[in-house]
């Protein structure tokens, strides 16, 4: 199986300009592949850079060097050095994410905020709205709430609202930023029911998960980060 | 693998155009700058930011790129409902007014700058739906009607004047206004400012949901980053006059890279 996204020669540093202009490199050289069915795993400790790496393949972090070609639209396209209009193309089509906290939208009920990615991609509302409910349903997100906004919602239960937007598409690759850090062990194993899913639908994950027995749940292969740090020639 | 998918060549061309391309504009007042060498495009249903603080040339920016002010050097080009790209600052007088009139809306931030204080809302409407012939009294007031609705006006407030309404009912009634003869293009300068916070989430979670439902591009003016956030795709950075940062909106807001974006981003306050 050939790869969906390629990552090679890939830097970042932060150049923090109110501190002097300090020079903070998180990321050297980091390279790797993901195909399509089976789930990449960040590893490595915090700290480690793996939070920038997937912030710089949705293009939320700006790339110091290197590429990420990614198969959109039948050819592998640059993310890195996309223009912002392409970029915002190939999130609608190609990469979804699921970050760690859900921003939240005054007003919005969590049954919409989930529907919205459906709804944006020229899915009818009211069969947006059904799997909507179907994936909140799954996640146990008592019925009572899916009409409120989630801004007075537990941490768990914005996570799963969260979760539930991140998987209702039907992206060919798709990020998973600690998905499941807040979360109890039931819908844990919905979490992972949910990833086998999306490889069985022949999907390319990238996730970072801190729970071990999610970790070993998923993973078909665990990219270690610690092996792009700047300063391991030093140490 | 090599895939080679063929794309729809029409569907490409009609998206890939720029509704409107500034090039390289300026406006100065005497000596001094208002903006500086600014060049953007603006796609159909895209949401472009301006943000910067107090003279930071933003509004000035708006104006010459809106045929309010006429810009001292660069160019202003738009695409036409026929597909022509036109220099707005070409344009005859009569054209320049109908692309005013119906394909673009201005939304101003003090709501009275907008609307006709002494006329009924529903009039407020309905006068931009005349200008463009309707003549049919029922139709007007049935579309009005329908618009105070989407803006979450109650229908038996039509016949009220303005002058009788809130600051946020104000602003809800000019976007109505703006919206009715179906533009492409709206212009907005800070169109949340002055209103209180529970009125301006109501505002911007209408404003988002109008953007999408009618597929509009909108230039916004504004120096509150959670706006831009909320509302834009892209957003450009201002200082002195001159765009210092321009990108993704939640790139630019991550991870700023020009000093000066990394202060104001910094300097939001944290709730």
């Amino acid at each position: 199986m050939a790869p969906v996204l390629i990552v090679y020669g890939l830097a970042k540093t932060f150049t923090m300009h109110l501190r002097g202009g300090i020079e903070l490199p998180v990321i050297v050289d980091a390279a790797f592949a993901l195909e399509g069915g089976k789930c990449a795993v960040l590893g490595g400790p915090s700290g480690a850079g793996k939070s920038s790496i997937l912030k710089m393949l949705y293009g939320n972090y700006a790339v110091n060097e290197g590429r990420i070609e990614i198969l959109h639209r039948g050819e592998m396209v640059d993310l890195a050095s996309a223009a912002p209009r392409r970029v915002l193309e190939i999130r609608r089509e190609t990469i979804g994410y699921v970050s760690q906290f859900l921003r939240v939208v005054p007003r919005v009920s969590a049954l919409d905020i989930v529907a919205e990615p459906l709804v944006e991609r020229g899915t009818n509302r009211n069969a947006a709205a059904d799997k909507a409910r179907e994936l909140l349903s799954r996640l146990n997100l008592p019925e009572r709430l899916w009409a409120l906004p989630p801004a007075t919602f537990s941490g768990g239960e914005q996570q799963r609202v969260n979760i539930a937007r991140g998987f209702i598409t039907s992206h060919p690759v798709l990020l998973l930023d600690e998905p499941t850090a807040s979360l109890d062990a039931t819908n844990r194993a919905v979490v992972v029911e949910m990833i086998e899913e999306k490889k069985r639908a022949g999907v390319a994950l990238l996730g970072i998960f801190h729970d071990a027995d999610v970790r070993n749940a998923v993973a078909d292969i665990v990219i270690d980060v610690t092996g792009f740090a700047p300063d391991r020639k030093a140490a | 693998m090599t895939v080679s998918v063929r794309i729809d060549q029409a569907s490409v061309e009609a998206t890939d155009l720029p509704l409107m391309s500034v090039r390289s504009v300026s406006k100065f007042y005497g000596q001094r700058i208002g903006c500086a060498d600014v060049d953007f495009d603006i796609w159909p249903g895209e949401v472009l930011a301006i943000v910067g603080e107090s003279g930071s040339g933003k509004t000035t920016l708006l104006n010459c790129i809106s045929t309010r002010l006429t810009p001292t050097a660069g160019t202003v080009s738009y695409r036409m409902r026929d597909g022509e790209m036109r220099d707005l600052y070409g344009l005859g007088e009569a054209e320049r007014r109908l692309l005013l009139r119906t394909d673009w809306g201005f939304v101003h931030q003090n709501p009275a700058d907008g609307l006709r204080m002494t006329v009924s809302a529903g009039a407020n409407v309905g006068e931009r739906l005349m200008a463009v012939g309707d003549r049919h009294y029922g139709k007007i007031r049935a579309t009005a009607t329908d618009w105070l609705g989407r803006v979450e006006i109650d229908a038996d407030r039509i016949d009220d004047q303005p002058r009788a309404f809130s600051g946020g009912m104000r602003q809800r009634l000019q976007i109505a206004r703006n919206l009715v003869t179906a533009p492409r293009l709206v212009f907005m300068d800070e169109p949340t400012g002055g209103l209180d916070v529970s009125v301006q989430a109501r505002l911007l979670d209408l404003l988002r949901g109008l953007v999408h439902d009618l597929g509009l591009a909108v230039i916004i003016v504004t120096h509150d980053l959670a706006v831009a956030r909320l509302l834009s795709h892209r957003m450009m950075v201002m200082k002195d006059g001159r765009v210092i940062e321009h990108g993704l909106t939640d790139r630019l807001l991550d991870d700023p890279q020009a000093p000066y974006t990394q202060l104001l981003v910094s300097s939001i306050l944290q709730v």
